[in-house]
């Protein structure tokens, strides 16, 4: 079943402007300030940055999930478009009606399944009781839903499986059922949270050829979080990159590796193993960034320009926005037109 | 100087616990490491790679099989008798956090080495810190922190140079950059390289990531299951990989480059359990080239280049050769081991 | 976020006013009992038979007992008694439980004996303990602080034994070893330091225990022997005055709650400081 993917001007999820505060014993931090990121329909959009970029912490303010009292929204908003047409603001949802979101038309799949799961009750039991709670099909009905899921994930012998607990899967298996969990009651987007991390790269192959078919089989969304560029330029559509809590760089996958145009966008594609270059001496040298993220929190100005080797002058003061510099390519850089 | 091997194991096997819940983690793994060579173990969970590098080092007892350090067997020597040889080889461990004693100054951690084996006392004990540090690309004063004030480089930074400390001959590096970020992991390695340029000791390089090792190492050896699959110098097992697990390791690495993008062979299946590996070649059950013979017996490891042998009774072609799953004759002889 | 500066630390520790308070009451309590020689009004033995069980008033501001003996004095000393007896059960299960708690945490050889050894003490009922062995060991202060450390003992090792088994896997630990550090050193510098935190909580809360207990067996008489003035042989000698001098009885009473119950919240304060921040800093 594919759905036929139209002109969609306006994307499923458009966030402006968000910025999120935490409150902490030392005083308030702001580890987002300034995102501005779409998902179109149907499309996979990958939100890439390191520690300390704010990637998660978007993603968690996406689904409402920011841990209170000490995280909060301060500003932005978050547009969601329903299944209905309407656009609504996620930011100052009402809980019950996030609730009614959550799971159903939006859906996030996390780093370490064993977490994410439920110990103590069947992986069939869980998926059943999202079903029942978003679906309010009764017990029977819920469960064979269930094991239907586990097979379009591709857990072999779905009915048994669907008795086993989590402990008693692989990594592997457990993500699977974490995907089924997340596409039991068809989301129109899926958030996944560095959802491969933790496997073995030939399971991740498979995780990632799994998501894949799933959106283009369903017509869903995904918004992929991700440090790793490789997994970037296997199953993105879109790419946004993330910096110390704003975003630096947004561009369709191919534009953004040929020709990155932010320096650290530029950096982070140059410090890849596979991107080093022979030494006069015959060693590989691979490119690093000098310093560390710690110091971008506070500067004036452009948050990368203690580190990026082509400051000038101008970049410690000026904080730069978030300018579309080419059709389809937005930057946050003064300099970006020079290099 | 000798061209014997640095470190020589033989048959080298690990099983934890008992039956009917016995674990192979290690099974009959040969290979050796010459004086100042950079040796690649990679391989994803259950390959039994970090187990053979405590092996190494006595962190573990050995099940069965030989270790040879510099001539002399260490796999039956009690604590006692190690001692010496603990001066002579350290290691780097994958978690910058937990690696490093929070309660403990930089200076004391780094220091203890020192202590344990007489090596400085007093002045030339501050000064040999000092050194330490600065050879790691940290500064004097960094000496009376505490490892929470750094960050995650920097914490490894510091345990590189407690390995450094007593000089050793052999460093296990037990994933060293895998839980940093990609613009911190390129300093590490950098130092790495650097350290081994200066220096000249040999280094285990213990990775999941084939990227990584491709990058670093003189040779390769890749592991599935507590076994060995393929073992040779890094331009032939990269370049001209002739077993299918090797194979399939290349391609399904995520490459950060939108146009490689193209439908792999990916393994069905997941990993086996090390309770109960499959007979015969343990990568028969995800292995697309697997026959009905390859259930009867563990493959040996037959040579197919200069120090390059592989553990398949397939005989990979080289790639450059259409292969159509006919069996090919094996190349000239067989040898024990790969040297 | 670290223990390093005193000040983090003190600022985290009363972030809960309740704690604050109670470590207040029983730095005032501790110190009536440090300098009671000095500023206690009349001397604890000095008696006035004129002035038998006289009830609260300006000249003895918590009454007389039965020999005419000031009961704020008697207090204030008995406090010296009690508390000293707690702080000397603290110290001596500390040393003997941490000991046992990383033998046994440590060596899995060692760990069945001390183990089961540490079940059995714990399946009787403390101040049944205390008084067979009180028995044995004959009545004294001295007796009462050893019987009460022997009682005690098997919280700290339990304690003390799981923290070691989980620090006793974590990576600097294997790294000591793997550089050829002592096993001595091991244990008292990487595990010791490591379990710490928790050793801490445990003193807090013990020192309340053996208050309570050195009064329980006071009280039953086979605690300290009735010439020491602590506030559980108070208690006992007061209780058959209860009708008519119930001061004799209620001070001693209140100092002794007090005392156990801003200790426990100390204590309290002391985990819930140190518990999540014992995952990060490990």
């Amino acid at each position: 079943m594919t759905v036929a993917l139209g002109a969609v001007s306006e994307p499923l999820l458009a966030i402006r402007d968000l910025a999120v505060t935490f409150r902490t014993e030392e005083g308030d931090t702001t580890p987002v300030r300034g995102v501005d990121l779409d998902v179109l329909e149907g499309r996979t959009t990958a939100l890439v940055g390191e520690s300390g970029s704010g990637k998660s912490v978007t993603s968690l303010a996406v689904m409402g999930l920011l841990p209170r009292p000490a995280g909060r929204i301060a500003a932005g908003s978050i547009l969601f478009r329903t299944a209905a047409g309407q656009r609504l603001d996620l930011v100052g949802l009402p809980a019950t009606e996030m609730r009614r979101l959550r799971g159903n038309a939006i859906a996030m799949i996390f780093q370490e399944p064993m977490t994410s799961l439920n110990p103590v009750l069947t992986v069939g039991e869980q998926i059943a009781e999202q079903v029942r709670l978003h679906m309010g099909l009764p017990r029977a009905a819920a469960f064979a839903r269930a094991v239907e899921m586990l097979g379009f994930v591709e857990i072999p012998d779905a009915r048994r499986r669907a008795t086993d607990y989590p402990h008693q899967m692989s990594g592997g298996m457990r993500q699977r059922v974490m995907i089924a969990l997340a596409m039991s009651c068809n989301p129109r987007l899926l958030i996944a949270d560095e959802p491969t991390t933790a496997l073995d790269v030939t399971i991740q192959a498979q995780i990632l050829a799994l998501i894949d078919r799933l959106r283009r089989d369903h017509g869903m969304s995904v918004l992929f979080i991700t440090h790793n560029l490789g997994v970037v330029a296997e199953i993105a559509d879109h790419v946004t990159v993330m910096y110390a809590g704003e975003v630096v760089e947004s561009a369709p996958v191919r534009d953004l590796f040929h020709r990155p145009r932010h320096p650290y966008t530029n950096a982070l594609i140059d410090c890849l193993p596979a991107r080093a270059v022979r030494a006069p001496d015959g060693r590989k040298i691979v490119r690093s960034i000098p310093g560390t993220v710690a110091s971008a929190f506070a500067a004036p100005g452009c948050k990368f320009a203690p580190r990026c080797v082509h400051a000038a002058d101008g970049c410690a003061t000026r904080h730069p926005d978030l300018g579309s510099g080419v059709e389809g390519h937005a930057i946050r850089c003064l300099r970006w037109r020079d290099l | 100087m000798t061209n014997d091997p640095l470190v020589r194991i033989r048959g080298l096997t690990k099983h934890f616990g008992k039956a009917p819940a016995l674990v192979h983690a290690v099974e009959s793994v040969d290979f050796s490491i010459a004086r100042g060579e950079m040796l690649g173990l990679v391989g994803e969970s259950g390959s039994g790679k970090s187990t053979i590098g405590r092996m190494i080092l006595r962190a573990l007892d050995v099940t069965a099989g030989e270790v040879v350090f510099d001539g002399t067997p260490i796999h039956a020597m009690s604590q006692r008798q190690l001692k010496p040889f603990r001066r002579r080889m350290q290691m780097v461990f994958q978690d910058p956090y937990a690696s490093l004693n929070p309660r403990l100054r930089v200076r004391d951690i780094v220091g203890e080495a020192l202590d344990a084996h007489g090596l400085a006392r007093g002045a030339a004990r501050t000064a040999r810190i000092t050194e330490l540090l600065e050879i790691v690309g940290l500064q004097a004063e960094h000496a009376d922190r505490f490892p929470h004030e750094f960050s995650g480089g920097q914490r490894q930074r510091i345990g590189i140079a407690r390995a450094l400390a007593v000089e050793p001959e052999l460093i296990v590096a037990d994933e060293p950059v895998s839980a940093l970020d990609v613009s911190v992991q390129a300093q590490v390695l950098n130092l790495l390289q650097d350290l081994r340029a200066r220096f000249g000791m040999a280094m285990l390089f213990i990775s999941h990531d084939l990227d990584v090792i491709e990058l670093m190492c003189d040779r390769i050896v890749v592991l599935y299951l507590g076994r060995v699959m393929e073992i040779g110098p890094t331009d032939a097992v990269c370049g001209d990989p002739r077993h299918p697990y090797t194979r399939a390791l290349l391609e399904t690495s995520p490459k950060p480059d939108p146009d490689a993008r193209r439908t792999r062979n990916l393994l069905q299946g997941d990993i086996p359990s090390p309770v109960a590996p499959p007979s015969g070649c343990v990568f028969r059950t995800r292995c697309p080239q697997a026959i009905s013979a390859c259930a009867e017996a563990v493959p040996p490891l037959r040579r197919v280049g200069a120090g390059h042998a592989i553990a398949c009774i397939r005989q990979e072609s080289p790639r450059s050769e259409a292969f159509e799953g006919r069996a090919y004759p094996s190349s000239a002889g067989t040898d024990e081991g790969a040297d | 976020m670290h223990l390093s500066t005193s000040r983090a630390f003190l600022k985290r520790l009363f972030r809960r006013r309740l704690v604050l308070f109670a470590a207040i009451v029983l730095v005032v309590i501790v110190l009536a009992a440090i300098f009671a020689p000095l500023i206690a009004p009349y001397s604890p033995t000095s008696m006035r038979v004129t002035q038998r069980l006289r009830p609260p008033s300006a000249m003895n501001w918590l009454g007389t007992d039965e020999f005419g003996r000031d009961v704020l004095t008697r207090v204030m000393y008995g406090g010296r008694a009690s508390l000293g007896i707690g702080m000397a059960v603290v110290f001596a299960s500390m040393a003997a439980g941490t000991t046992l708690g990383l033998l046994s945490g440590y060596y899995r050889a060692l760990d069945g004996i001390i183990m089961r050894f540490v079940d059995a003490m714990m399946s009787l009922p403390d101040i049944l303990l205390a008084i067979f062995l009180l028995a044995v060991l004959g009545q004294s202060a001295a007796n009462v602080v050893l019987a009460l450390a022997i009682v005690y003992t098997p919280r700290v090792t339990r304690v003390v034994r799981g923290s070691t088994l989980v620090v006793r896997e974590l990576p600097f630990v294997e790294a000591a070893r793997t550089i050829g550090v002592s096993t001595r050193r091991i244990l008292t510098v990487h595990i010791l330091l490591n379990v710490a935190s928790p050793i801490m909580v445990q003193a807090t809360f013990i020192f309340a225990y053996a208050v309570l207990a050195e009064a329980g067996l006071s009280f039953l008489g086979t605690g300290a022997p009735p010439e020491v003035p602590t506030w559980g042989t108070m208690i006992a000698s007061g209780q058959q005055y209860t009708d008519r001098a119930v001061w004799l009885v209620l001070f001693p009473g209140i100092a002794i709650v007090l005392s156990a119950l801003c200790l426990q919240l100390l204590g309290d304060g002391l985990r819930d400081m140190l518990d999540p921040k014992l995952r990060k800093a490990l």
